[in-house]
């Protein structure tokens, strides 16, 4: 006799499972975002001394309950809060501040280092428009820092770091770290919340 | 004769669709391999505001996350301003340290400096309850804290 195939496997149904998968899974997952703006709180301790800071070291910004905002006691558009705020901080009115571009207003703040942005908001303020300003700010601090990384090393800040978090890079860590920390204390990120 | 006539029908041949389960296979280890398990399941609104400055949250365990915003449509019983959500429940603002105290205690005591605080907020909810929420974060000395928001531009979406 002989021999006979064996008869072919029906796969018609195959395609209603991989279906059935399929909508379980979405169904059952969402797409994670786990990115956002990292912030530190200021620890609660009693100091009694108060710190002097002169008011031209000091931007306010302000947000009221209509989401309306005031800088330096001035209505502002969000849009052009990153502008003045790195006006504000790339100043250099001392002088002291070699690789400042600002005006070297006299009015204005000092140096990088002393300049302090100061945030307040009411509680009826809309978190979408906090997280907007938060953001700008944030946008502020990153363009002068990468401004700066690019004068003295060729690469942007947000490279530098990327490539200091990439395990694959095959530079010298040790010596990112140290770059990386140098432009932070060239500008840093001095920004401060009024409860 | 009418051995070589050809069978005429008006039928249209049927599409193979021999490769629809590859297809279908493709798309499923797709949603498999970009997607994770829902966690909670939430009981709020939860449509996150736009930043453009983010940063990756870096430890996916060392990560409590505090849900906030105006109970959806399942739970308008609850009222319609903004609530806190911690695991799968309503909370108030005082239950916040017990439950950051029940994190801290599930990690080991090397990790417990490293655990950030992830506030998932709705964007309509209002300032008042977040300040609340940093406040007692603060209490209870969980000072890192990562506002959780979708990638997009800012402005223009307000």
């Amino acid at each position: 006799m002989a021999k006979r195939a064996a008869p072919e496997v029906n796969a018609g149904s195959m395609a209603d499972i991989a279906f059935l998968l399929l909508i379980f899974f979405l169904v059952t997952t969402t797409i994670e975002t786990d990115s956002g703006i990292n912030r530190k709180l200021p620890p609660i301790e009693e100091s009694e001394e108060d710190v002097v800071i002169k008011k031209k070291n000091i931007f306010t910004v302000m947000l009221n309950g209509n989401d309306q905002l005031m800088v330096e006691d001035e209505l502002m558009e969000i849009g052009d809060l990153r502008k003045a705020a790195i006006e504000f901080l790339d100043n250099g009115g001392d002088k002291s501040c070699d690789y400042c571009k600002g005006k070297k207003d006299e009015a204005s703040s000092d140096n990088p280092d002393k300049a302090i942005i100061s945030l307040k908001n009411e509680r009826e303020t809309t978190y979408k428009i906090y997280i907007a300003v938060q953001n700008e700010l944030v946008a502020a601090y990153n363009e002068l820092r990468d401004r700066r990384a690019q004068e003295q090393f060729g690469l942007s800040f947000a490279e530098m770091e990327a490539n200091y978090e990439d395990v694959n890079w095959p530079g010298n860590k040790e010596k990112l770290k140290a770059r990386i920390d140098q432009i932070k204390i060239d500008y840093p990120q001095k920004l401060s919340e009024v409860q | 004769m009418s051995k070589f006539k050809k069978k005429k029908s008006g039928d249209l041949p049927a599409v193979n669709t021999a490769s629809l389960p590859d297809i279908v296979f493709m798309l499923l280890f797709f949603f498999m391999v970009a997607t994770t398990m829902r966690e909670t399941t939430l009981k709020i609104e939860n449509n996150l505001p736009f930043a453009d400055q983010v940063e990756k949250l870096d430890k996916k365990g060392l990560v409590m996350y505090i849900y906030a915003g105006k109970p959806s449509a399942n739970y308008t019983k609850f009222g319609t301003e903004a609530r806190i959500q911690l695991n799968d429940d309503f909370a108030s603002v005082n239950d916040i340290a017990a439950f950051i105290a029940a994190e801290r205690a599930d990690k080991r005591e090397e990790l417990i400096p490293f655990l950030t605080t992830a506030l998932k907020v709705d964007s309509d909810a209002n300032m008042g309850l977040i300040g609340d929420i940093k406040q007692e974060l603060r209490k209870v000395n969980a000072l890192k804290i990562n506002y959780t928001t979708k990638k997009g531009t800012v402005l223009g979406r307000n």
